[in-house]
């Protein structure tokens, strides 16, 4: 088919983007009963669309190919994006490189090492709780967490996260266990969680989607240590594979990869159908009852306003997360390079106490919320020989391995609070490689997370001085005022952690969306990754986008579209 | 017999990344062979499938098949991207979507006619005197340096793993993964 034939209704939905939204919204309607063709731009390297129970063995423990040479996608040349810190800096001051989540058959269920933490009770009435701050866009969800929990309880069980109830003082209720128990702790977070303990925090096994036990026909994880940034060998992450190949099993699922969503077709108010760009270049139109959107915080929004999508919010409030990175080397080797990346996490940061209060007082702030920490470790050689000089001194340096053998490295997924002129829009120049105009971000931190990492990160210090390093060292992502780069010391953000682009509200005055994911200029347009999030909380947004994307998913085939 | 590089310039690199990560007790880059890593880089499309991602998803070197060298055939847009990235534009449309891109063969011939002919007949600090006056382009060899150093020697460095054995670094591990004891134990 090209554009302007006259279009089969082939499926009751189009789902564009295959990541843990657009596949757990995908498998949500094919429960139903609907049929749905799900589009992803890029690659299939993870399931055999035929035969989904067969994946594919492309994924490997390949630092070469995964972190050099962008595997998973996207490719920067191929899909730029664009980023200024204000409009001050011109049409934009960087092209390239922006906070990549993987573009490919999965997305970013792809390359995460499967932190799938909950919100908490809290993080879905910020503002009624913790009060307004000026120059921030606060607003509580529409809903709260108890309407959440069933549906956090069914995205644990699909994906299959491994943990411990009970372990997380701060956690919310919870109607059961999890549906796996915690794999193995790394030998660094045996040190971290002590020292943490002793100081008086609360760490525990980090909720998981990597499996300990086998699970759902997949092996039990083997801790092979590429787990963030990789895809996994031998298919022991859950997200989303599980929802793929349920929905894929169905028969009533069709997966086109390499398949380019270019437009939204809206007719009064309803969208029709949506245009295709396949991987031979030809268009086609596609008509649906009903259009799932789930490209992600960047590419949705991008979408929307190609779409002609009028709300002002589009776009607007992205958030991020702002990272504060504590870390430091140990007199000996901790071999940080085998387990899951991160294995455990403390909540603490979260919590309103007297200490973060006099902090925010003497920042003239009201409140300051950081975010959950993981206790990691480094990376692989390649990217420790990058940091290192060449020359004589190189191979001491490797040998030494302060930046990887020895290093012990903390992560703060800090609040990033919402702002108006923190938006994602369209640039006014530069194309993707189809001649689409690329996502381009005007970002800056509020000072409420500047403030909130200076205060944390002392207690961060803390923890590693109680762990025993032979020195500390404090960066964040963003970092205002480093050179422009892809990478992590950027003033753009680096997380992987993108949101809040199409926010949800109980009308268009206070969002693009109805708390059930669906756009106010056009209710069959669903939205079903993490962009209606209206706050960012400090936690992976990926399992609350999955539960929010099976509830509202749901309700749109029960209304019928 | 260098598939990008002629005989002289390959001694060239070989040269300059002897001198970024040097030979001492233990191998360097030029046991590595870390330019045979470049030049294959450099000429990836010379081989069919082109030599940018290799396969998957075990090596062999902790069982299962060996399947890193089977490398992984390209899209039609993934080849564009890479051939652009190595290449260059050079004037083709399709390429110059947002302006033209000088490729990585363009910037290796200019910095290596900048370091000179004579490169090789310098003395170490004299090699590295001139490669701190050709910063922009040291840095991009040291790059690859350390991706043909401790990368998967499938990319045509790393040769006998001497650059992972050095550092006692492991490597790849699938199947195999490690036991829940090497994990947790110290």
């Amino acid at each position: 088919m090209s554009a302007g034939v006259n279009p089969s209704r082939d499926f009751d939905a189009v789902v564009i983007g295959s990541g843990p939204g657009g596949s757990a919204a995908a498998l949500a309607l094919i429960e139903a009963g609907w049929s749905v063709l799900l589009v992803e731009k890029g690659r299939n390297h993870l399931i055999d669309a035929d035969d989904p129970s067969r994946l594919l063995g492309d994924y490997s423990n390949d630092e070469i190919k995964f972190v050099s040479r962008h595997f998973l996608g996207p490719d920067p040349f191929l899909e730029p994006r664009t980023f200024r810190t204000s409009e001050a800096e011109g049409d934009r001051a960087y092209v390239g490189e922006v906070n990549s989540i993987p573009t490919t058959v999965g997305g970013g269920g792809v390359h995460a090492d499967g932190k799938t933490p909950r919100f908490l009770e809290e993080d879905f009435r910020l503002l009624s709780e913790r009060g307004p701050i000026d120059g921030a866009t606060l607003a509580d969800w529409p809903f709260g967490y108890e309407e959440m929990e069933p549906y956090y309880a069914e995205a644990e069980r699909l994906i299959g996260v491994a943990g411990e109830a009970g372990s997380n003082p701060f956690a919310a209720p919870r109607s059961g266990p999890f549906p796996m128990p915690p794999g193995a702790p790394m030998y660094v977070a045996t040190l971290t969680t002590a020292a943490a303990e002793r100081i008086g925090l609360h760490p525990y096994p980090a909720p998981t989607a990597a499996n300990s036990v086998p699970y759902d026909g997949r092996p039990a994880c083997n801790n092979c240590g590429f787990c963030a940034f990789f895809g996994c060998p031998i298919h022991a992450k859950g997200d989303p594979v599980a929802m793929l190949q349920r929905a894929l099993a169905s028969g009533r699922c069709r997966l086109e990869a390499e398949t380019f969503a270019s437009r939204i077709l809206v007719r009064n108010g309803r969208a029709t159908g949506v245009e295709l760009i396949g991987p031979d270049g030809a268009a086609r139109t596609e008509s649906a009852r009903a259009v799932v959107v789930a490209a992600g915080a960047f590419e949705t929004p991008r979408l929307l306003l190609l779409s002609g999508f009028q709300s002002d919010w589009i776009g607007r409030n992205v958030m991020f997360h702002f990272q504060t990175f504590v870390v430091g080397a140990t007199p000996r080797p901790i071999h940080g390079h085998r387990g899951r990346a991160v294995t455990h996490l403390h909540d603490d940061h979260l919590i309103a106490d007297p200490a973060s209060q006099r902090a925010a007082k003497e920042a003239g702030l009201p409140w300051i919320r950081g975010g959950m920490v993981e206790h990691g470790a480094a990376g692989h050689p390649i990217l420790e020989a990058k940091i290192h000089s060449w020359g004589p001194g190189h191979k001491d340096a490797m040998r030494d391995s302060s930046m990887r053998a020895r290093m012990v490295a903390l992560t703060m997924q800090g609040e990033d609070l919402p702002q108006a002129g923190n938006r994602v829009d369209l640039d006014p120049l530069i194309r993707d490689v189809r001649g689409v105009p690329v996502a381009r971000t005007t970002y800056q931190p509020h000072r409420h997370e500047l403030a909130a990492s200076a205060h944390y990160s002392k207690q961060l210090v803390e923890l590693l001085e109680v762990t025993g390093v032979d020195w500390t060292m404090v960066a964040t992502s963003p970092w205002p005022g480093m050179p422009y780069s892809g990478g992590a010391i950027s003033p753009i953000p680096a997380s992987r952690h993108v949101m809040g682009t199409v926010r949800m509200a109980d009308g268009p005055s206070g969002g693009s969306c109805d708390q059930w994911g669906r756009m106010f200029e056009a209710p069959n347009v669903l939205i079903a990754d993490s962009s209606p999030f209206p706050t960012g909380s400090g936690y992976g947004p990926t399992l609350t986008l999955v539960a929010l994307a099976l509830r509202n998913a749901r309700a749109l085939a029960s209304a019928g579209a | 017999m260098p598939v990008f590089f002629s005989d002289r310039q390959y001694e060239i690199v070989r040269a300059v990344c002897a001198r970024l990560i040097p030979t001492d007790a233990d191998a360097g880059a030029s046991e590595a062979g870390v330019v045979d890593y470049i030049d294959t880089f450099l000429g990836a499309f010379s081989f069919d499938p082109p030599r940018i991602w290799a396969g998957g998803p075990f090596s062999g070197r902790r069982g299962g098949a060996a399947s890193f060298g089977a490398f992984t055939p390209l899209s039609a847009l993934d080849e564009l991207a890479w051939r652009t990235r190595i290449e260059g534009s050079r004037g083709r449309p399709e390429r110059e979507f947002n302006g033209p891109v000088i490729g990585l063969q363009e910037r290796y011939l200019e910095g290596l006619a900048r370091l000179g002919e004579d490169f090789v007949d310098l003395d170490g600090e004299g090699q590295d005197d001139r490669l701190r006056s050709v910063a922009e382009f040291t840095d991009l060899v040291y790059e690859h340096a350390c991706e043909g150093m401790y990368g998967p020697p499938e990319y045509g460095g790393n040769r006998d793993l001497v650059g992972w054995r050095y550092i006692g670094f492991e490597g790849d591990v699938q199947p195999a993964g490690y036991t829940d004891a090497e994990v947790s134990q110290p």
